[in-house]
């Protein structure tokens, strides 16, 4: 069995390789454990990539593999983040807390140190008791499960609805972005019980970790992203190999023929649905401690969208590719709007790249849905001398994979 | 005693028209009357001026009220050479001096006057005195303008004076705004309960605010608590319940506010009280350590009191024990039980009708938002309802077209003529976008829906990002004519303004403009055929490249005009397109893909879905819309092809 | 003798067109059956029923010993439940090979995690390899199904859908673009599934369903025109009103 995944899989291979390599030459070059080459926010800019990455893979496994495009993959990624901040910020608190209360005259009782914490995380809303919401905040075993529990059941009762109804295709992507507009337009207010449009800060400052510094801590978070990454890359890479990832793919090509088959084509939808908005969270558990802040503005629909391009930058239907488009994506990004790139003067204009990176994001994403649809990834086809199957001019092949199922029979 | 004797006798006559006291009696002047007065006058007191001030205010000399007005303004003073009052008006270096009769009296210096400076107490009745003097004033505009002194500020002594000068109005619209004041000071003032309560009954069903603003005084209402068994004097309203009407917080406060239980110890004083008693390393006799429970510190402190180092306090079970030993009730301030009885339900009543008049708004509001969210849509059901491309850029030609109205009134000043030609000109810029996105990049795309998806995406993101670095990131004024302010008024509580219905009105121009192109041109025809069956189109001598960058362009064209329409009301941003697009989605979704009516029972829905969440938590336009979101997403379950679905093989699935 | 299949006073509406009208028409465990009429007679919307597709405005559709109601179902319970139905234009997945096309329909479990979980043990392996000889791909198997000829996917069509072992099976217009030989090919194998399980024929082609020598049921505006072997059907002068006697035209 091993050997016919690997076998079936070479990238699989590859790709560990290449990541083991990746976090060691950054280990090697880090602050904290070696030639202090790179510096420490620019070590966090790569294991936030890494997290990105995951995020990635999720959703080339349900867009790339299922043919779901899901524009609400960013919002799972979010409430990830948004979980593992609340124990973050509630430690964090408690130790603050705890601390300055220690210099009174008599020891603190556990409902002031409670009232403390509220106050310390809630007054910048005017609120001062501790929402519901946080009820397991203080325990981390307890919040990491709903980092899985919370977007997981969200994606379920939300998939469930969805695909219950048959919607498909783009109407799909359209529900999709109008989940993840009503929960970003829900943290927004004050009074959900997460600190509305402030969201959560102090992320990067790990509860227990105070002695530790940020360069180590740093790499610690790299290591994590790799180990997740690696173990997400293997864990989807698997799923898509079997006879799952032939009936999901078979669902993109042609849902109504999966069903004649036997197949409940909502309950796999559904499964994919759900798995990879736990990989996004888990991915998104990883991200924010190392952003170091979350708030509502990051479920906007655009985020989702951003994903989506990545994955279709990198190249859909293959996971190296979407890891290669987020990782080349969300990097040059981050140089362009980061103000490194020089800007280019053409005598009557300067082009500052802060202000038109976002230009030349999207006409290229326009060039490559045009021109390239494979992506970055069909470079490695023309390395190896591939050639996609002669289609005899019924092209139904992953590219048109999410046709409409009328237009499929056009 | 003969000043005293023609106040009295004025202030009688004051009951009567003053037009029959000038016939029956021979009128005192005003200079005789303050002169006669002339103690009370220089050192006045609230409660002995009144007699006086009414007997100016009777006399019928017309000059009492140039005196009256002076007196309240700082306008008379005595002459310290002779005593005698004068009418000053101050100049640079002293007075200006009239005799009380109005005859000039030459000018003094500042030190020769004293100048008579009546307290708040007697401003107040001078200026009662005014009032009433200036209902009878032959001048209407003065009449006028007394009754609205009364309203703004109702007083029980204006009571009398304006039901004697209702007899003698002659004009209609005066007559019956004293009568209705007169009605309104009545409920409150008249001592007596039967008239009062006539008075509450005859505005039954009236949504005046000022008639609110009577009613609601009578109806004020306090906490008050009293021990069981003891009588509560007043009238009650209603008892209240501690824990359901007030809390047990409340409760006791309201106890220690009058006296009936010791204050009570809050945690942090408790807590300092027992910082302060700490000796060595325990308090009371517990350790220090052991106090890291609320429970051990209420033991210490106890301890404490058994011990006498503290003051007594009340612990949360004497506090509930104590509430429960008390009754709360809530009591009006106005005492007579009749009348409260007789103006809560007019109140009620009222309340009834003004819901009523309420919902009738909210319809109205919703109307707006409906019509708003359909001009949005519309553009939208042509290039995704009739064509089937999704546009995610729909948003941005909404916000061209806004921009484009900002550009042309940066140029032409004149807002209408500048609204005229930024309608055509918003419609051949976005026509002119949706062609060159339609030639350049959907074409490619036709049978690739979920790409052309993501590639309108990335032309969204291009534009909004091209906006920022033409405008900048602040928003820009659209400003509507003169002639679109204001608001169209039906009553104090049901209102629109113009801009909405403007809205609504281009709302229903494209309504009409859509079904008449795509059901009575051959434009229309050909659209129809071409999306129904291309190919067979084309056999037929349609040329569908044509037709398909015809209707692209008209669907964008559209958008650009209802940009306009948004931008008119709300300002011009880089992402205004970005807060209109999931709506139109949804509006077209759950309207039926494919049919207008679909579209706009779509638009009516989420608008009034809408303004109708925003009514059950008004704050909120947040939640407002997640919950309309959510509701969406549940509506979709049950009618998954919308509103307005076509059935059968039509629908194509 | 018990039906497999019993379909009675069955009405479906479009748009106030009505399709079906109160079509009733049943099938025994083995038997092959062809159903011929002219366009829009109902043919495919009759399939659409039976495999769940389309819901009936009225009527029963019954199903096995246990007289289970089809109508409750959705497409996949129905599938799984016994039904197979192969569709005019060859529907198989291009973009896998022939051997994960057979493999995903071979009859197993269908729920996702014990899909997920599954891994083809050498029987499968061999059932696929077994099923692809018969229709003729046995040399194919690793090729994706997108480079095979119009005609090698309807066997491979075929072929997925014996791999699905129903017991009635649906197939649609089978003949349609093949050439003599694999027509021939078509209507033997046709014949010797319906020796182990109900197999209704949808054609057009006269001579097709002559060679298939079966019951035939003739669908005229959505019902049962007539019913019995062909000549007995061809002779029928409402038959050769509505239908033949136009095609001789």
């Amino acid at each position: 069995m091993t050997r016919t995944y690997l076998a079936r899989n070479p990238s699989v291979l590859w790709f560990l390789l290449i990541l083991s390599l990746f976090t060691l030459g950054v280990t090697v070059l880090s602050e904290a454990y070696g030639v202090a080459f790179l510096s420490t926010s620019f070590i966090k800019t790569l294991g936030k990539t890494l997290c990105l990455c995951l995020a990635a893979l999720a959703m080339d496994l349900i867009w790339g593999y299922a043919g779901i495009l899901s524009l609400g993959h960013m919002a799972f990624f979010a409430l990830g983040g948004y979980m593992i901040g609340m124990w973050l910020m509630y430690a964090r608190t408690e130790g603050i807390v705890i601390t300055a209360l220690s210099n009174e005259a008599l020891p603190a009782t556990a409902q002031e140190i409670q009232n403390g914490i509220a106050g310390q995380i809630f007054g910048v809303v005017g609120a001062s008791e501790l929402p519901s919401v946080w009820l397991f905040a203080h325990s981390l075993p307890l919040q990491l499960m709903l980092v899985v529990l919370v977007p997981g059941i969200l994606a379920l009762i939300f998939g469930w609805l969805a695909f219950r109804s048959r919607v498909t295709g783009v109407y799909l992507s359209i529900l999709t972005q109008a989940m993840t507009l009503a929960l970003a337009l829900y943290l927004f207010q004050n009074d959900s019980g997460l600190r509305g449009n402030n969201g959560l800060s102090g992320l990067q400052n790990i509860p227990g970790l105070a002695d530790v510094s940020q360069d180590r801590i740093s790499v610690w978070f790299l290591w994590a992203s790799a180990f997740a990454l690696g173990l997400g890359y293997l864990l989807v890479a698997w799923v898509v190999s079997g006879k799952f990832g032939s009936v999901i793919r078979a669902i993109r090509d042609d849902e109504a023929r999966v069903r004649f088959l036997g197949y409940s084509v909502e309950g796999y939808k559904l499964f994919v649905f759900t798995l990879t908005a736990i990989i996004a969270a888990i991915a998104g558990a990883l991200y924010y401690p190392q952003a170091g802040i979350i708030n509502p503005a990051e479920l906007a629909p655009i985020a989702s969208i951003y994903l989506a391009v990545w994955v279709a930058i990198g190249g859909r239907g293959r996971l190296y590719g979407a890891v290669i488009g987020a990782a080349a994506v969300s990097l040059l990004s981050s140089w362009f709007t980061g103000g490194r790139a020089p800007s280019i003067n053409l005598g009557f204009y300067t082009i500052n790249w802060v202000d038109w990176w976002l230009i030349l994001l999207g006409l290229s994403f326009v060039g490559v849905t045009l021109f390239a649809p494979k992506g970055i990834g069909g470079l490695f086809d023309l390395l190896q001398g591939l050639r996609s199957p002669d289609r005899k001019g019924a092209a139904l092949g992953p590219d048109d994979g999410s046709l409409m199922e009328k237009e499929a029979k056009e | 005693m003969r000043a005293a004797l023609a106040a009295i006798v004025l202030a009688l006559l004051s009951l009567m028209p003053l037009a029959a006291l000038a016939q029956t009696s021979p009128p005192l002047s005003a200079v005789q009357i303050v002169e006669d007065n002339r103690a009370q006058i220089e050192k006045p007191s609230r409660q002995t001026i009144g007699p006086v001030i009414a007997g100016l205010a009777g006399s019928g000399d017309p000059q009492a009220l140039v005196i009256l007005s002076a007196w309240a303004n700082r306008g008379l003073g005595v002459r310290k050479s002779d005593g005698a009052f004068v009418l000053i008006s101050e100049t640079a270096d002293g007075y200006v001096l009239r005799a009380l009769d109005g005859s000039d009296a030459g000018t003094a210096a500042r030190a020769d006057i004293t100048e008579l400076r009546p307290n708040a107490g007697v401003r107040g009745v001078i200026a009662t005195a005014l009032v009433q003097f200036n209902l009878s004033d032959p001048d209407p505009a003065r009449r006028a303008d007394a009754l609205t002194t009364i309203a703004r500020d109702p007083a029980p002594e204006l009571l009398d004076p304006l039901r004697a000068s209702i007899d003698a109005e002659t004009d209609p619209v005066l007559r019956a705004r004293k009568d209705r004041l007169n009605r309104l000071l009545t409920l409150r003032f008249d001592p007596d309960s039967a008239t009062r309560i006539a008075a509450v009954e005859s505005f039954s069903g009236d949504l005046g605010l000022d008639l609110r603003g009577a009613l609601n005084p009578l109806l004020a209402t306090t906490r008050r608590a009293a021990p069981l068994g003891t009588a509560i004097d007043g009238n009650i309203a209603r008892d209240l319940k501690p824990g359901s009407d007030l809390t047990e917080v409340e409760a006791y406060d309201l106890l220690v506010a009058a006296n009936l239980a010791p204050a009570r110890l809050t945690p942090a004083e408790l807590k300092s009280a027992l910082a302060a008693n700490i000796t060595d390393g325990a308090v009371a006799g517990i350790p220090l350590a052991d106090l890291n429970t609320q429970a051990a510190r209420n033991r210490a402190y106890t301890a404490l009191e058994v011990a006498g180092t503290v003051p007594v306090a009340a612990t949360d079970e004497e506090v509930t024990q104590i509430v429960a030993g008390h009754r709360f009730v809530l009591t009006y301030s106005e005492p007579d039980t009749a009348v409260t009885t007789a103006a809560q339900a007019v109140l009620t009543g009222i309340e009834v009708k003004l819901g009523a008049m309420q919902m009738a708004d909210l319809a109205l509001d919703a109307l707006s938002l409906a019509s708003i969210y359909f001009l949005a849509a519309i553009g939208l059901a042509i290039t995704f309802g009739v064509m089937r491309v999704i546009n995610m850029a729909h948003g941005e030609f909404i916000m061209m077209g806004a921009y484009t109205g900002y550009v042309v009134q940066l140029f032409i000043p004149n807002y209408t003529l500048s609204l005229i030609v930024a309608l055509p000109l918003a419609f051949l810029v976005t026509f002119a976008a949706g062609v060159a996105m339609e030639r350049l990049v959907i074409r490619h795309l036709y049978k690739r829906p979920l790409e052309t998806l993501l590639a309108t995406f990335g032309i969204s993101i291009a534009l909004q990002q091209l906006a920022k670095n033409i405008f900048g990131t602040q928003a820009r004024p659209l400003t509507s004519p003169a002639w679109l302010d204001g608001a169209l008024t039906f009553n104090d509580i049901v209102s629109i303004s113009y801009i909405r219905v403007a809205i609504f009105v281009l709302a229903l121009v494209f309504l009409m403009f859509f079904l008449w192109l795509m059901k009575r041109t051959r434009l229309g025809l050909e659209v129809r055929a071409v999306t129904q069956n291309p190919s067979m189109a084309a056999s037929m001598g349609i040329n569908p490249d044509r037709i398909n960058m015809l209707t692209f362009g008209l669907g964008s064209g559209i958008a650009g005009i209802a940009g306009i329409a948004i931008g008119l009301f709300a300002k011009v941003t880089s992402e205004l397109g970005n807060d209109y697009i999931v709506q139109s989605f949804m509006t077209v979704v759950v309207g039926g893909v494919g049919n207008i009516w679909g579209t706009l029972a779509g638009a009516l829905m989420i608008g009034t879905l809408q303004k109708g969440i925003e009514w059950f938590n008004p704050s909120n336009t947040l939640a407002a819309q997640t919950y309309m979101i959510l509701f969406i997403i549940l509506f979709i379950q049950f009618r998954p092809r919308g509103i307005i679905a076509l059935k059968g093989r039509a629908a194509g699935d | 003798m018990s039906q497999l299949l019993e379909v009675s006073g069955v009405s479906v509406t479009f748009d106030g067109f009505r399709a079906i009208n109160n079509l009733s028409f049943s099938i025994g465990p083995a038997e092959l059956r062809a159903i011929i009429g002219p366009n829009g007679a109902g043919k495919t919307t009759f399939m659409d029923i039976v495999t769940g597709k389309t819901r009936p405005d009225e009527g029963r559709v019954l199903w096995g010993t246990k007289l289970q109601s089809l109508l409750s179902m959705s497409e996949a319970q129905i599938a799984r439940a016994g039904v197979g139905r192969k569709f005019q234009r060859p529907t198989v997945f291009e973009d896998q090979t022939v051997a994960d096309n057979l493999m995903m329909a071979l009859k197993a479990a269908r729920g996702p995690l014990a899909v997920l979980f599954w891994s083809p043990k050498p029987a499968d392996h061999a059932r696929v390899a077994e099923l692809a000889t018969e229709v003729g791909l046995g040399d194919s198997l690793a090729r994706k199904s997108g480079e095979l000829s119009h005609g090698q996917k309807q066997w491979l069509e075929i072929g997925m859908l014996l791999a699905q072992e129903p017991q009635l099976l649906l197939v649609d217009e089978p003949a349609a673009g093949m050439t003599l030989a694999e027509r021939e090919h078509t209507t033997r194998l046709l014949v010797d599934l319906a020796k182990t399980r109900a197999v209704v024929v949808v054609e057009h082609d006269m001579e097709f369903v002559r060679r298939l020598n079966c019951k035939v049921t003739v669908l005229h505006e959505g019902s049962v025109l007539a019913e019995g072997s062909l000549d007995h059907v061809t002779r029928n002068p409402h038959v050769i009103d509505v239908y033949l006697g136009r095609s001789e035209r």
